[in-house]
């Protein structure tokens, strides 16, 4: 009896999981391990692909622009992640002082990153635009320069890193749904014991954020590598001088612009393999400083 | 008198706080009110320094010019309306896809037992680190050999088949109702289906509505699988059919840029207006389960 009604949910749940099946292998599996394959090739898409072992891998440690867009791509990662989480923390926090008007604020807040990317990328090439931009508009009168911010290869990786940060209301607002799950108690007896809203937020607050924080990193950490289109819009070919010449973007370059394959599959392998060690890495590290609550 | 002056802190540090919170709002705010004030003025106008902050005189047929914008090339038609149909069209196929593949996939995951299923979930899990990059080479081949590049097909077929993270924040939500209820319907006769179809997706009305979002605003915005598969400027989506709008043939004027950008923003903000509490459960369901 119990046996005839295993086999009968066993059945029941392939056939529900059927489709997933076939999606992973269709869309994902094979073609995951056919740019493996492809990456030990040479192959345009309309020539068979041509073994060539590890030749395009030897390739790219000699390729400058390999690691030139693979360190703008870190450089971008390095500084969005970090700045936006301390965004989206400092404002949910914010928010969270039970203050007058609190839906209003999380509202403005959390439009901006209701923007698609392409009106994005459209509307902050005109805010730092260096002749008429508001940005400009703001710095003159203080500081009697107008900053090239787009053409200066110091700068233009920089406003790729604004443009994130005016994006994090998505953040913010599980930042703030974590703030709330925080049981007062905790709160309760801290301040029993006279503690400062400092170290409350220090002691209490960010301990208990701490799970929502490392599953945010994470899923951050294997956005941020992969962004293509900000740059690819407001950036034609990485300028200046491939400062803002993406991983992301060789990639996509590589394959359907020089119609190099093989060369772009094994950079797609590689940020596969950066990011698996990222994400493995990332949860090893904060594992130890997570705090998770006793369940 | 310690009570009263603590009292008196308070009302300063809320001040302090509403002022914070007063300049941080603008500080979000102006790009998007400086996108809506850029759109209605005159092209000379829209790139005068110091720049104008409200609009004179004010030109709403910028809108109906950036609409039309190009029309030329399209035999009289409007760009923007081809794209938005295009757009619209495509969201439809893919919410639709997304919704029925991932409410059915999910169930097996939550509900039903059945040998490796636990496993599966964690593979499933891990494709979430599987970058797009990588796989766009062989999916361009695969759809190629299908024949479907320059179609739509190569953006909303996969939907059909699921995916990690709707798996996930469905799985989470069916197994919060409680197993009673299968149990229930199991002994009134219910095959699997009859329960799926009849107990969990009535209550899983919510989740559903937060997935269907979801997928809503990732084919509105996707850029980079359209400027992959769509060839014919008839075929684009907005989100390509603004980038060429922007970049070819010399480009649009800046005010018609923000009049038509505004156009593809509008229709997310008033959805969010519509539905703002399926948006902030919704974000904040998938962030906090992990």
């Amino acid at each position: 009896m119990s046996n005839s009604k295993l086999t009968s949910q066993t059945k029941a749940g392939l056939l529900f999981a059927a489709p997933w099946f076939i999606g992973f292998s269709v869309f994902l599996f094979f073609p995951l391990l056919k740019a493996l394959y492809n990456s030990f090739t040479e192959y345009t898409i309309l020539t068979p692909p041509v073994w060539i072992g590890l030749e395009n891998y030897s390739d790219l440690m000699k390729d400058e622009l390999f690691w030139k867009s693979l360190g703008n791509s870190f450089y971008y990662a390095m500084l969005a992640i970090p700045i936006g989480t301390i965004v989206a923390i400092g404002l949910a926090l914010l928010l969270n002082q039970k203050v007058k008007g609190q839906a209003f604020y999380r509202t403005f807040f959390f439009l901006p990153s209701l923007v698609p990317v392409v009106p994005l990328a459209i509307l902050w090439l005109w805010i730092f635009n260096g002749e008429s931009g508001i940005l400009n508009a703001f710095i003159e009168p203080v500081f009697g320069i107008k900053p090239n911010w787009l053409g200066d290869v110091a700068l233009a990786k920089n406003v790729l890193i604004v443009m994130s940060t005016w994006g994090v209301g998505n953040a913010m607002v599980i930042y703030l749904a974590g703030l709330q799950q925080v049981p007062v108690a905790l709160y309760e007896a801290a301040d029993l014991d006279g503690a400062s809203p400092a170290l409350k937020t220090w002691k209490i607050t960010l301990p208990m954020l701490s799970p929502v924080i490392m599953f945010n990193v994470v899923m951050s950490i294997i956005g941020s590598l992969q962004v293509f289109a900000q740059p690819y819009i407001m950036f034609p070919g990485g300028a200046p001088e491939r400062s803002t010449y993406f991983f992301s973007v060789y990639i996509y370059d590589t394959a359907f612009r020089d119609n190099r394959m093989g060369y772009a599959s094994a950079m797609g392998w590689i940020m596969f393999i950066l990011i698996l060690c990222l994400t493995l890495f990332a949860i090893r590290f904060m594992d130890k400083r997570v705090h998770y609550e006793a369940s | 008198m310690a009570k009263k002056s603590l009292k008196h802190q308070n009302i300063t540090s809320v001040a302090i706080v509403h002022v914070v919170l007063f300049v941080l709002s603008a500080i979000f705010l102006i790009p998007l009110l400086w996108m809506i004030s850029t759109s209605l003025k005159t092209d000379i106008q829209a790139s005068a320094f110091p720049p104008v902050w409200i609009p004179d005189p004010l030109q709403p047929q910028n809108y109906k010019t950036a609409w039309e914008y190009g029309k030329e090339q399209l035999n009289g038609q409007a760009p923007m309306l081809i794209y938005a149909r295009n757009s619209i069209l495509l969201a439809i196929l893919t919410v639709c896809g997304t919704v029925v593949s991932n409410a059915i996939v999910a169930y097996s995951f939550a509900r039903l037992k059945w040998p490796g299923r636990d496993l599966a979930f964690a593979v499933t899990l891990a494709t979430m680190m599987v970058p797009f990059p990588v796989l766009m080479v062989p999916l361009f081949g695969l759809f190629k050999d299908f024949g479907w590049v320059g179609t739509f097909r190569p953006l909303w077929i996969p939907a059909w088949f699921g995916g990690a993270f709707n798996i996930f924040l469905l799985r989470q939500f069916y197994r919060t109702i409680p197993f009673e209820l299968s149990e229930a319907a199991k002994i009134d006769g219910c095959s699997e289906w009859g329960i799926f179809h009849q107990v969990i997706l009535p209550l899983a009305k919510p989740a559903l509505a937060v997935v269907a979002l979801f997928s809503f605003m990732a084919t509105w915005n996707d850029f980079l699988a359209p400027l992959l598969y769509l060839q014919d400027q008839k075929a684009y989506t907005l989100a390509i059919g603004l980038q060429a709008f922007r970049s070819q043939a010399g480009g649009a004027p800046i005010h018609l840029q923000m009049a038509a950008s505004t156009m593809m923003v509008a229709p997310i903000i008033i959805l969010f207006f519509f539905a703002q509490k399926q948006f902030i459960q919704g974000i904040a369901t998938s962030g906090l389960k992990g």
